[in-house]
């Protein structure tokens, strides 16, 4: 078990002195991915839906409109695509670890880039609702002696986005990658002595580890998808709201 | 007493650290349980809902399991990426 390693994204090349890793580049293969399925859903849309292609594209925009209208009401149907995008991103890129490909979403750096994005939205209306004075007295309540702790609340917010999307993945693969290497230790313990290069071959890897695949790639990746957005549109329609008070 | 070297007492408070980080499991499963709890109890009271409330608790279910992510990414860090971190900068 000392031949693994688990470590960061691997830097593949340099552009320019600029270091381009893993990350990056399968960042950019979910990108096409998903331009080259929106390109295919909306292909030769009709009045009257008369292929299933079709059905999916509607069923697919009729979800989402659903939550957004159901997490930010009526006047923030605009926010529709922004949460579709997020929702695909997140999904695509976690699901990349089946195909055995490095996941984006395993490097801080993608998530932390979204949280901060949201952050800022946050921010932007929170000032926008009750003024730039409003907002900075806004931490002051209800005592003055609690403004750290709604400084330190407001800073929380992207960083448990953040980590709670990146703890998820991560300790997927890491726990995947542990079995992997026990499975093929215990693989030349028990059927090493099959003669040739069958006793080298870890025939013990089949199976199992694709029942863990099931919940910690399949499962946590649609369901840390769904929290990302869900968290997303809840935050900014509470940021929103404060003006009614 | 010649064992006791700077090494092996960095490796020890790596390890150390790494289980004591992992008691943060024990809130999750606590809380957690309690809302599938109160979930179920909800369930008797109204069949009639029943993916609702499902769905419902397993969103609140993953949001609460973040603490324990939190530990066991710290426990993670420290058996794989401290011992290297702290030799380094012996």
């Amino acid at each position: 078990m000392d031949n693994i390693e688990i470590a960061g994204a691997k830097i593949l090349f340099y552009i320019f002195g600029v270091p381009v890793t893993e990350t990056q580049v399968n960042s950019l293969i979910v990108l096409a991915l998903l331009f080259g399925l929106c390109l295919f859903l909306t292909h030769d849309l009709k009045v009257r839906p008369t292929s299933k292609r079709q059905l999916a594209a509607e069923w697919i925009v009729e979800k989402v409109t659903g939550l957004v209208r159901d997490n930010m009401g009526e006047r923030f149907l605009g926010f529709a695509p922004f949460v579709a995008a997020i929702l695909g991103l997140s999904a695509c890129s976690s699901l990349l670890a089946l195909v055995a490909m490095y996941p984006p979403t395993a490097d801080l750096n993608t998530v932390l880039g979204w949280a901060l994005l949201v952050f800022v939205m946050i921010t932007y209306y929170k000032i926008r609702s009750s003024g730039p004075l409003g907002y900075l007295k806004g931490f002051t309540e209800p005592i003055v002696v609690f403004t750290p702790f709604n400084i330190l609340g407001e800073i929380a917010t992207p960083v448990s986005m953040a980590f709670r999307h990146f703890g998820n993945v991560v300790s997927g693969t890491v726990i995947s990658a542990l079995v992997y290497a026990a499975l093929a230790s215990l693989s030349t313990v028990l059927l090493g002595w099959l003669p040739g290069v069958l006793g080298r071959i870890p025939f013990l890897q089949i199976g199992l580890p694709a029942v863990l695949s099931i919940y910690f790639d399949l499962f946590s990746s649609c369901m840390q998808a769904f929290i990302f957005a869900m968290l997303t549109m809840l935050y900014i329609a509470n940021a929103a709201d404060t003006e009614e008070n | 007493m010649e064992m006791l070297t700077a090494k092996a007492i960095i490796m020890a408070g790596c390890a150390i650290g790494a289980g004591l980080a992992l008691i943060a499991g024990i809130g999750p499963g606590i809380g957690e349980g309690y809302a599938v709890g109160k979930a179920c109890e909800a369930i008797g009271r109204q069949p009639e809902c029943k993916s609702s409330v499902t769905s419902t608790m397993i969103l609140g279910c993953a949001i609460a399991e973040t603490t324990g992510i939190y530990g066991f990414v710290t426990g993670l860090l420290l058996i794989f990426l401290a011992p290297n971190l702290f030799l380094r900068k012996l």
